[in-house]
């Protein structure tokens, strides 16, 4: 037996294990190489994983040999390897950053714990991805989310236990309709693996306990993902957050769950019964439009940069959500290279400005009057960050609207390609608030005072920059895995 | 091969020239030393390209590939070498002059000014030599990106405010129209290159036609069609050498050229026959109406700006016009607009630079302190208005005769009175500054003529306003491929 074969397993037993261990050791230096081991191994596993899905083949492995559909299976297959591409690499990079960025955030007695759910959220995020069975995937977003709730509520801010709490409230109203409809799926099919349910799907699809099914899932998986109008909870929860956290939640959390939407209308449901039977398109294009004028029209009036950003999330969701309503290649395509594009931009603008609060003590606009004088790297990161959020060319940003306007015109729809652009120039809108704050005021007394971000902050979120630029203008990994995953999903070329 | 030994070291000499200027921030001696260095290697470069171009060689070169079928790619043909050629040629004088102007009103950043000068001009050289939709649309957003930071370089609130309208129309118009037609071509023909009789397919409805031709004309803003034109007088706030160099030549030539090249390469001229009276329409009102805004300007440099967007319809109308002939004179206007334009400007920062006036009413007389100042700027505008022996007369003669050719009297009657306009708003400067008596004789602030970077660089751009006349012969040759290839 060789340790390839336990790959799956592995790749969320790793992480699973270094959070007990980082409690145990109760030291923060013990704790962090700990986690950030465990993640770099993820990253590793999830490397070889996506690698070993390269010509389009399904790895399936029963946990404890308990064979499916009886036994839980892990399934990788070329979407959710892409996934865990994302996750495990965003908690490689945010890891050796927190390590700074926690210093004046959580007191040092705290800082194994702080390590020890960080391990958990992303063991959650990752099973979540890596599983093949329905109630499995509930387990591991309670994993996922009561970790985030307090690593949330870590924050220095009395603001994020309120925050937290919001995003308690509101996560476990979506959990709640997520299992409800995998209980309703249950009961209709007999089985929780997610391919076996497909197949018995078939003689029971569109009666009315399936379609009820469908909806509380898709309530419930858009809660999760702070699809317009149920992300109220995302702009406290990314604003109060340890900045860390913020860029980790917002490079990865929102993703993992449309990556679940994705599976549940793909795979279990199947396209036929979720795009053409019922009005989902004509619902999801409205909320996405709303979210992309509506979300970055709030954007462009906030006066936190965090919170400018976090309503920046909400905005970039939904043309993740606008492309899956397509329901074509390109569209899907379009969807999946965007979760990738964007959690990368996100992971460095929040790591960025987590940076600049370190230094500054908050991200008020106001406070970062001048910012560009005194910190010239950290701004200029974020203005490169903000260029991939319009969709400049050269950037990653770029390459997802390309498709999304190249979907909108397959489907001979002008007007949604016009209105993607416009969305696209209120960001220009939004961005462009921190450039004249940043570059065209003075710096006050007191943040003239302070200096650059330490390197243990710039580096991380540096290479997050530099990969936005690397995908702007090479894309094989990014567009190919959409591809492929893409044209699996719609059962073409395999 | 040589397009791989010259294409890729002319992107590289400007890019690899800005580190070194940054390098440099402390020295700058030094740094305007290695400003100089890399704009002389650069038209070096590009220079060497010429003669593989003239013998008909079209060298290419290819980077990365973005998107499946979209690759990052470069190809020289006859216009492109012709813009290249005419902006890293101008960089150098423009250097020459920059270094008076900046050390002579004492700029702050200057360090950044050129190491957003290098980027521009990489960026225009992306534009230049761009093989297909893609690279092109790539540098075109870089340039407005690179050059933001020069038009609010004095950082005040004016800056900031023209700097929201020169972003906001420029990005603007390159996002909502430019970028849906790019993509709408890609849909329907599968391809982005430039290649000689376009790339669209046959079938394509009249409508779509059209209204694809809309949205690239007015989706690249730099071209300053009306009513996307206010970028450029707002751009005015940057200092003169940005002025010059980027918004007379660079910048607003990256417009047209980009227009000329997608209507001969993307749509092809007899493909577009008959659906671009619109076009003709629009470019021949923005002649007329930028010209009558100009005659009322008495800021200088707005009168400049305004003067600017009238010329760069002409190079829009000649290519509306579709025949071989109108576009060779789109073609030869570009480069000698570039000439003249660039030597006003100049004489308008010189007149800044040692007598501090920007205002039209305040240079009676001035020409008997400043000759070679206000002598060269009397050769740009004769070289605008179209009198020969400037440069100016050539295209200007083209488009006549080819407005004549095809009996379009609109485009005659545009181009008769817009030559009257021109002579409206330039001769009386000239006369008012060699022929009136200074308003206050014993001027306590008594000045002569401007540092003499200044003074060569614009002697040497005007007396090439001239020059160009008598030698146009390679200039000719080149544009005479260009319609050939098509």
């Amino acid at each position: 037996m060789s340790i390839a074969l336990h790959l799956p397993a592995l790749q969320v037993v790793i992480p699973l294990v270094s959070a007990p261990l980082a409690v145990l050791v109760r030291r923060a230096d013990a704790a962090f190489l700990i986690v950030t081991a465990a993640s770099w191994a993820a990253f590793a596993t999830a490397i070889a994983l996506w690698l070993g899905t390269g010509d389009g083949a399904t790895i399936s492995y029963a946990i404890g040999n308990w064979q499916p559909p009886w036994g839980i299976e892990y399934r990788v297959d070329r979407l959710s390897s892409f996934v865990l591409l994302i996750v495990s690499g965003m908690a490689a990079i945010t890891l050796p950053y927190s390590r700074t960025s926690i210093e004046r955030e959580i007191p040092h007695e705290q800082h194994y714990l702080f390590y020890a759910m960080f391990a958990l959220c992303l063991t959650g995020l990752l099973g979540i991805t890596i599983t093949g069975d329905a109630f499995n995937i509930f387990v591991f977003l309670e994993i996922s989310s009561l970790s985030s709730y307090v690593l949330i509520a870590l924050g220095r801010d009395r603001r994020a236990l309120m925050a937290s709490y919001q995003y308690l409230v509101m996560g476990t109203i979506g959990a709640t309709f997520i299992v409800i409809g995998i209980g309703l799926l249950y009961l209709m099919t007999g089985t929780l693996n997610l391919a076996d349910m497909a197949g018995r799907l078939a003689q029971v699809g569109g009666t009315r306990p399936v379609l009820a099914a469908l909806a509380f899932l898709t309530v419930g998986i858009s809660l999760k993902l702070a699809l317009y109008p149920l992300h109220q909870w995302l702009a406290n929860a990314y604003t109060y957050a340890p900045s860390a956290v913020s860029a980790f939640l917002a490079a990865t959390a929102t993703k993992v769950s449309i990556y679940v939407l994705i599976r549940f209308y793909y795979s279990v449901f199947g396209e036929s019964l979720v795009f053409e039977k019922l009005p989902l398109p004509e619902i999801m294009l409205l909320l996405s439009l709303a979210a992309m004028f509506a979300a970055s029209a709030v954007a462009i009036f906030q006066h936190d940069l965090k919170r400018l950003f976090a309503y920046s999330s909400v905005a970039q969701i939904g043309y993740i959500t606008l492309g899956l309503s397509f329901d074509s290649v390109t569209g899907l395509t379009a969807s999946i290279v965007h979760l990738f594009n964007h959690a990368v931009t996100k992971g460095a603008l929040f790591l960025l400005i987590g940076g600049a609060v370190a230094a500054v003590g908050g991200a008020t606009l106001s406070r970062l009057s001048g910012l560009a004088r005194v910190m010239p790297l950290t701004s200029f990161g974020i203005v490169l960050g903000g260029l991939s959020l319009i969709g400049v060319p050269g950037t990653a940003g770029f390459i997802s609207k390309w498709y999304l306007i190249l979907a909108a015109l397959e489907k001979g729809q002008w007007w949604l390609a016009i209105a993607i652009v416009a969305s696209s120039l209120l960001a220009v809108a939004y961005v462009w608030r921190f450039v004249e704050v940043a570059y065209f005021r003075e710096p006050s007394a007191d943040l003239a005072t302070r200096r650059e971000a330490p390197l243990g902050l710039l580096v991380p979120a540096w290479i997050l920059v530099s990969t936005t630029l690397y995908f702007g203008l090479e894309t094989s990994v990014t567009v190919g895995s959409a591809a492929n995953a893409a044209a699996m999903l719609l059962g073409i070329g395999k | 091969m040589t397009g791989y030994k010259l294409i890729l070291p002319a992107l590289a000499i400007p890019l690899l020239g800005s580190i070194g200027i940054a390098l440099c921030n402390r020295h700058a001696n030094l740094r305007e030393a290695v400003t100089l260095v890399t704009s002389v290697l650069l038209f070096i470069c590009v220079a060497s390209l010429l003669p593989a171009v003239l013998a008909g060689a079209r060298p290419q070169a290819q980077l990365l590939e973005p998107l499946p079928g979209l690759p990052i790619a470069f190809e020289v043909e006859p216009l492109g070498m012709l813009f290249a050629l005419v902006a890293s040629g101008l960089w150098i004088v423009n250097s020459i002059y920059s270094i008076g102007y900046m050390r002579g009103n004492k700029e702050a950043h200057q360090t950044r000014f050129y190491v957003c000068f290098a980027l521009a001009l990489a960026s225009v050289i992306g534009i230049a030599f761009a093989a297909n939709l893609i690279t092109l649309f790539l540098f075109y957003e870089a340039l407005t990106l690179v050059t933001y930071p020069l038009v609010t370089h004095h950082g005040t609130a004016e800056a900031k405010r023209g700097g929201r309208v020169y972003l906001a129309l420029l990005l603007g118009t390159s996002m909502l129209f430019l970028l849906p037609a790019i993509v709408f071509t890609w849909h329907v023909a599968g391809t982005t290159d430039f290649r000689p009789g376009g790339i669209l397919p046959a079938q394509l409805a009249p409508a779509t036609l059209a209204v694809l031709l809309a949205l690239f004309m007015f989706g690249i803003g730099k071209a300053a069609l009306m009513p996307f034109h206010r970028w450029l007088p707002a751009a005015m706030v940057a200092p003169t050498p940005v002025s010059a160099l980027l918004h007379a030549v660079a910048v607003v030539k990256a417009g047209v050229f980009s227009a000329v090249k997608i209507v001969v390469y993307v749509f092809g001229l007899d493909q577009l026959a008959g659906s671009t009276d619109w076009l003709i329409g629009i470019s021949g009102f923005t002649i007329i109406a930028a010209s009558i805004v100009a005659l009322n300007a008495d800021n200088l440099k707005r009168r400049l700006a305004y003067s600017t967007v009238s010329q760069l319809s002409y190079v829009i109308m000649a290519t509306a016009l579709l025949t071989p002939l109108s576009v060779m004179g789109a073609a030869i206007h570009l480069a000698v607009h570039a000439f003249g334009k660039i030597t006003l400007f100049f004489a308008a920062g010189a007149i800044y630079t040692v007598a501090h006036k920007t205002e039209v009413s305040q240079l009676n007389g001035i020409g008997r302190r400043m000759p070679w100042t206000m002598s060269a700027f009397a050769l740009g505008a004769l070289s605008l208005i179209g009198i020969p022996p400037a440069a100016g007369f050539l295209s200007k003669w083209i488009a006549l005769s080819s407005a004549m050719e095809g009996v379009q009297v609109f485009v005659l009657a545009v181009l008769i009175v817009s030559t009257l306009l021109n002579a409206a708003y330039f001769l009386p400067i000239v006369h008012a500054a060699f022929f009136r008596e200074p308003d206050d004789a014993n001027d306590a602030h008594c000045h002569g003529e401007a540092p003499w970077s200044m003074v060569l660089a614009l002697v040497l751009t005007g007396g090439m306003t001239i020059a160009l006349f008598f030698f146009s012969d390679s200039l000719l040759q080149l544009v005479k491929q260009l319609v050939a290839a098509s």
